[in-house]
């Protein structure tokens, strides 16, 4: 219903933009709908509602555009970060012959369920946010495209960032997703080729309350770092209970930790969490400035969060696509396929042979006085504060 | 392991066992006097927590900031608005369908328990992200080599103890209790005797819930954090250790709420396999349990239910 209300009062603003600038009206322009998918509820909704805000954007500046050749509408479907609801939307979506391509996923496990449905349906989409490699890699589905890097180069950077601060041993939690799963993979292949030493590997569920157990088993260990591989709720948790436990290690989270929610949750306990991104932050983004300020000026209740600008960089690329190719699902993907240099408020945008942009930097992150601060421009860098344990 | 770890490992079971056992003293109440299965009683511990935590937050605008006050406060609005709700739950939903299968009872608070947590989750101000819930309690510590004793951990377990006795004196003390029991075994005649059937079975969803409220509030002292679906797997290991202890009797659901906790710790530290494991070990372990005694470690006295 809300997804209706936003849509209908959006068009409305288009049509009321288009009407002042007198152009474009003379004639109907062709409605083409295009989808977004992304968690609207549950844990990580504040996340997915950022990318949906950001999406939005994306398609009402198109629509407040003269030139732009057809009127988009935007379809909102919510995934709940569940694989098997994302993989019901994701069909409803595919099945839709009026929608021509989907901007999709904030969550791995659910992307990763659904991308077998785009190939069959032969539903073009760019993944906005999930990071782990086998949405891309794991396939050779022409339709599927990511715009953000993966949790292979998050992992490397992250491994290669935390040794050279001087940790030597690590104990792992995870949670037993495909995205926790992942990160665990990719981590403890990356710290094992740099030397570091992981003491313990812990599985939790995404649902668990208590970490008392496990922490108490890591505590005893006595590591350097817990890693964390998983998604802000339960961080916030194992972070609190190590609190509860005495448990003086440095906490390293992941691209899933990397929301306000994390620091709302902690309060002061946050300060000091290093996480790894892909991409700049939004004000050293080629296009941050133009896009934070175009985001206001809609008036969205809620931030776009982290990857508010990768789901507006998806939708704009697949929106120029159709723009160039007109409403062709197979035309559509051809187009995509071939992006190559293209310039967007993330950076440039280029797609391997698996659909994955392959220009993935990634940014270092530590909690600061309530705020994530890329790394090199925290004060601990300067050696005014000190992470637990550092040399 | 030495004695440290261990001893850290008992008293994060304790913690934990407390909480299950004080949310299963509810579920084996309401079936006690009415045979009835209240599923949403996860769902009315959590909307007593964030009714604590909206409470502290509300005493914290006032500038009222003393913790002591702002703990009493948090827990007299949680405990005192969750014992109404769930009078309201039973007068609205459970009483009037007293003659209905039972299922229809279940199905009904499984139902309201969805309504309950989707609606902070929508509701409540940026309800679908965890919360920070407030330290009211000492902060002291005392390191035992790798055991750390925490102040809040002991005034919450004493705190517990003291509701699980209070639970023990009202039933078995006072004429309510006594009205209680005699509903708990033969309806018609309690009633024959004089005794207010609705007002006792209002009372025990109140005493029931207000117990969850308290959990609950224990719960977010404890872990300083707080989110709509905390009452989920609460509520069904809360039913599961009601359970193998043996539904309708108090004392078996404490057993099993310990049980239960034991048996989580157990699986995440002692088990060879992934700690992820440590739910479905514990729940096969009640599933076993369940086979062995189906009416529980401690059965009801009177068995003329079957």
């Amino acid at each position: 219903m809300m997804s209706v209300l936003r849509k209908s009062a959006g068009s409305a603003i288009a049509l009321a933009m288009a009407l002042s600038l007198g152009a474009g009206i003379a004639e109907a322009k062709e409605t083409v709908k295009v989808a977004f998918i992304g968690p609207l509820t549950g844990g990580v909704s504040a996340n997915g509602i950022g990318g949906r805000n950001s999406a939005d954007l994306a398609v009402q500046l198109r629509n407040a555009d003269p030139k732009a050749k057809y009127e988009y509408e935007m379809v909102t479907l919510d995934d709940e970060c569940k694989p098997n609801v994302g993989v019901q939307v994701a069909t409803k979506a595919a099945a839709d012959k009026n929608i021509i391509g989907g901007v999709t996923h904030y969550c791995s496990a659910v992307a990763i369920g659904a991308v077998d449905i785009y190939h069959k349906f032969n539903l073009p989409v760019i993944v906005w946010a999930a990071v782990l490699p086998d949405i891309t890699y794991g396939n050779k589905h022409k339709e599927v495209h990511r715009v953000n890097g993966t949790m292979i180069n998050q992992n490397d950077v992250a491994a290669d960032f935390m040794e050279g601060l001087g940790y030597k041993n690590w104990v792992i939690i995870h949670d037993t997703t495909d995205y926790g799963k992942g990160h665990n993979k990719y981590f403890s292949e990356a710290l094992k080729k740099k030397g570091g030493k992981i003491l313990a590997t812990f599985g939790v569920t995404s649902e668990q309350q208590d970490f008392t157990a496990e922490l108490t088993k890591a505590k005893a260990l006595n590591p350097d770092v817990i890693y964390f591989g998983g998604l802000t709720p339960i961080g916030v948790r194992i972070r609190s209970q190590m609190e509860k436990l005495g448990f003086a290690a440095e906490f390293q989270g992941t691209s899933g930790i990397m929301s306000d929610a994390f620091i709302a949750g902690l309060g002061p306990l946050a300060e000091g969490t290093v996480a790894f991104r892909e991409g700049a932050p939004i004000d050293k983004l080629p296009g941050g400035k133009f896009f934070v300020e175009k985001y206001n000026e809609q008036g969205y209740g809620e931030s776009p969060e982290a990857y508010g600008p990768f789901a507006f960089a998806a939708m704009n690329l697949l929106i120029d696509s159709i723009e160039d190719v007109g409403p062709d699902r197979k035309k559509v993907r051809k187009v995509l396929n071939k992006t190559k240099n293209r310039d967007s408020i993330v950076g440039t945008i280029s797609f391997d042979d698996h659909g994955q942009n392959t220009v993935a930097a990634i940014t270092k992150y530590v909690v600061q006085d309530g705020k994530w601060v890329v790394w090199e421009d925290s004060e601990y860098v300067s050696g005014k504060r000190k992470l637990p344990g550092m040399m | 392991m030495d004695v440290g770890l261990l001893g850290q490992f008992v008293a994060n079971g304790m913690m934990l066992g407390m909480m299950y056992a004080l949310v299963a003293v509810g579920f084996t109440l309401f079936f006690g006097v009415l045979d009835v299965i209240k599923f949403s009683h996860g769902d009315v511990l959590m909307v007593g927590t964030f009714a604590g935590f909206s409470t502290y937050l509300g005493l914290s605008a006032m500038g009222i900031d003393n913790a002591f006050v702002q703990l009493i406060g948090v827990l007299v609005v949680a405990v005192c608005s969750m014992a109404f709700l769930g009078a309201v739950i039973a007068r609205y939903l459970v009483l009037p369908l007293k003659s209905a299968p039972p299922l229809n009872i279940l199905l009904i608070t499984l139902m309201l328990g969805t309504v309950l947590r989707e609606a902070v989750r929508l509701f409540y101000p940026d309800g679908s992200n965890p919360k920070p819930f407030p330290y009211l309690l000492p902060t002291d510590t005392w390191p035992f080599g790798s055991f750390t004793l925490r102040a809040d951990s002991v005034i919450l377990l004493l705190g517990g103890l003291l509701v699980i006795v209070g639970v023990h004196v009202l039933i078995n003390k006072t004429k309510m209790g006594l009205a209680m029991r005699a509903v708990a075994q033969d309806e018609e005649t309690a009633k024959c005797m004089g005794i207010n059937f609705t007002m006792i079975v209002l009372l025990t969803f109140a005493l029931g819930s207000g117990v969850a409220a308290f959990a609950g509030v224990m719960n977010g002292l404890y872990y300083n954090e707080i989110n709509f679906s905390m009452g989920l797997l609460l509520g069904v290991i809360g039913f599961s250790a009601a359970i193998i202890g043996g539904l309708g009797n108090i004392y078996g659901a404490i057993l099993g709420g310990f049980l239960f906790a034991a048996l989580q710790t157990v699986g995440a530290v002692a088990l060879p396999f992934s700690s992820a494991y440590k739910d479905v070990f514990a729940f096969s372990v009640v599933i076993a349990l369940m086979v062995w005694r189906p009416t529980g470690l401690i059965a009801e006295k009177s068995s003329e239910r079957v």
